[in-house]
């Protein structure tokens, strides 16, 4: 068989994916193996089926994904720590006819900025709010979080969580759910191709509520922090199914349709 | 009309889209206002009780960075709380109109007016090398007045400005006259007037990002110098301040906000002793009027600053005046307003005969 070279194989007729214009070409500034890069790719990838870059404001925390404005191709406002709900619920009410996400991770909304998360929920703030719980503190350099699953080892637990001092693991997903405010609230993971095609489909039918002016959506999606957790990116997504996921259990938790 | 209520009425004729507040007295006429006059039905205009005052300030940042005209209001323990929320306001250098109806602290204090925010409002409050634009109202109108002009100027330099007033004048009821109702702002006008707002980005242009962080200390520190050049320009257009009888003053009282109302009858009864007495108030408190009171020492012997503290903006003042003559406090702390006649006394014991 012939040698096909890389001229011939990039023919359009070949083309079966390619990154979304919604991402920057920017070099992602995660570590190898975290699930942030497909998170960010579903989200953008959803407003560019929906055709929406051009009426949605995204609200970046404080956290690993600080700098999500640098890779996400729309307009975006960073947020105070914890504050994005807030800044989300602002926006929103202001300019009504747009669509507004806040991107967050687990101690930005469910530690320092629970009481943001709970009221915005709780108001029925027609946003989408996507949730990364990788059960620890990444940026800062791998601190116990409010999900820090018990016995887990973290720079501040560095004997495992201990629940009896420390406190429990806060379960904010299921805790929002049980609000009036929200209307789609549901817990998904990016570590295989299945899930990725479930974590779209959630970030979809969030945006799509938003659209229909239906309520608060929530899509918590658990993920990896390989760097944080002290594994390899491999260790790390079998160290999630194994732990993360009994703790966390995927799927839907609340639909209202 | 209260203070608050006529500071309210001019938000809602200032052409404002959003308030974001949170109850505190003695500033809670603000929202009550605004809430019972239904100014959706009115202008469009959007009022949102917030579950904190961190949380108002935050909505304010996220109204501000659409190009919105936003504001909010508070008392001297919830302005403490929003000082995280308008650091990043000023480094991301976003217009909004902040007010404050002082009461007496630490802490919890007293629900009681004071003036003991000075350094709060005008040194940073919270982190960073940051100044918002600070104007002191001292009567009701002034209340009114500078609800727009704060948006005017909040605009004019992509900055916060503050409204220091404080409970005696948030309470007080006086004749006021309002300005006519102005629009709120058009898309046009945002997508024209403030083209770095975050509303969707077009295919025309480039994605607008609002934030205050650059982890390049190099790009960091160019934010930054272009921020005090800011504050610079501010210093030398913005500058306000009423002269009282100051032409032939031989002594002179420093004053502002409620401070200055009981400082001008003091002056009266001071001149009706043959005693030659002005008054400087400051409208702005940053920038400061340094200049005119620089001035005003060559011409003085001896300046008495009257404030409801222990004494804060005492500093600038002798700042300006730099030991050319004798600069002293008078002031009641913990919600207690001075009497014309204590600054009488304290003119005679400090100044004239001290």
């Amino acid at each position: 068989m012939a040698e096909i070279t890389k001229e011939e194989l990039r023919q359009p007729e070949n083309l079966i994916y390619k990154k979304t214009d919604l991402l920057t070409d920017k070099a992602l500034s995660y570590c190898p193996g975290c699930g942030h890069g497909t998170a960010h790719r579903i989200v953008m990838e959803v407003l560019d089926e929906m055709g929406i870059q051009d009426q949605t404001i995204g609200i970046a925390p404080v956290g690993c994904s600080v700098l999500a404005y640098e890779f996400m191709n729309i307009d975006m406002q960073q947020a105070a720590h914890g504050r994005a709900p807030a800044v989300a619920t602002a926006v929103k009410r202001l300019y009504p006819e747009k669509f507004v996400f806040t991107y967050q991770g687990d101690g930005d909304l469910a530690a320092i900025g629970t009481a943001e998360t709970i009221h915005a929920c709780n108001r029925g703030e027609n946003i989408v709010i996507i949730f990364i719980n990788n059960g620890i503190y990444g940026m800062t350099g791998g601190q116990m979080a409010p999900t820090t699953l018990p016995g887990m080892k973290s720079s501040t637990s560095p004997y495992g969580r201990d629940v009896a001092t420390m406190g429990n693991p806060l379960k904010i997903t299921e805790l929002i759910a049980q609000l009036p405010g929200t209307i789609y609230v549901t817990r998904q993971a990016v570590h295989t191709p299945a899930n990725v095609r479930k974590t779209k489909k959630a970030v979809r039918k969030a945006f799509e509520n938003q659209k229909l002016n239906k309520g608060l959506s929530f899509v918590e999606i658990v993920s990896n922090c390989n760097s944080g957790w002290k594994m390899t990116p491999r260790q790390s997504n079998e160290w999630m199914v194994d732990n993360m996921f009994p703790f966390y259990p995927l799927g839907d938790i609340k639909v209202n349709d | 009309m209260k203070g608050n209520e006529a500071f309210a009425e001019a938000a809602i004729r200032a052409g404002a889209d959003g308030y974001f507040g949170y109850p505190i007295t003695p500033q809670s006429e603000v929202m009550e206002y605004l809430m019972a006059e239904k100014p959706h039905e009115r202008t469009g205009m959007i009022v949102l009780q917030a579950e904190s005052e961190i949380a108002a300030i935050n909505m304010v940042y996220g109204g501000a960075a659409c190009g919105k005209r936003v504001l909010t209001s508070s008392s001297s323990p919830g302005v403490s709380l929003k000082q995280e929320g308008i650091s990043y306001i000023a480094g991301a250098e976003l217009p909004c109109v902040i007010l404050n109806v002082a009461r007496g602290g630490p802490g919890l204090g007293t629900i009681q007016p004071a003036q003991s925010d000075y350094f709060q409002s005008t040194k940073g409050g919270g982190h960073g090398d940051y100044k918002m634009l600070v104007l002191a109202p001292s009567s009701v109108q002034e209340m009114a007045d500078f609800a727009g002009l704060g948006f005017e100027l909040a605009f004019k330099y992509r900055n916060p400005v503050l409204i220091l007033s404080d409970g005696a004048i948030g309470q007080m009821m006086e004749k006021v006259e309002l300005d006519e109702q102005r629009p709120r702002f058009t898309d046009e006008e945002i997508k024209n007037n403030t083209p770095w707002a975050t509303t969707g980005k077009t295919k025309d242009r480039e994605r607008n990002i609002i934030t205050s962080l650059d982890l390049d200390s190099y790009k960091q520190e160019l934010h930054n110098l272009d921020l005090q050049a800011k504050y610079r320009e501010m210093e030398k257009n913005e500058t306000r301040y009423e002269a009282i009888s100051c032409d032939d003053a031989e002594y002179l009282i420093v004053a502002y906000g409620t401070s200055a109302r009981l400082s001008q009858k003091a002056v009266d009864l001071l001149r009706a002793e043959g005693i030659k007495v002005g008054l400087l108030r400051p409208i702005t408190l940053f920038p400061f009027p340094t200049a005119v009171i620089a001035k005003l020492a060559d011409q003085v012997k001896g300046i008495l600053t009257v404030e409801m503290s222990a004494g804060q903006m005492i500093e600038d003042v002798r700042l300006a005046v730099g030991c050319r003559v004798k600069v002293e406090h008078f002031g009641r702390m913990g919600g207690i307003i001075p009497s014309p006649t204590e600054i009488v006394d304290a003119m005679h014991k400090k100044i004239i005969g001290g």
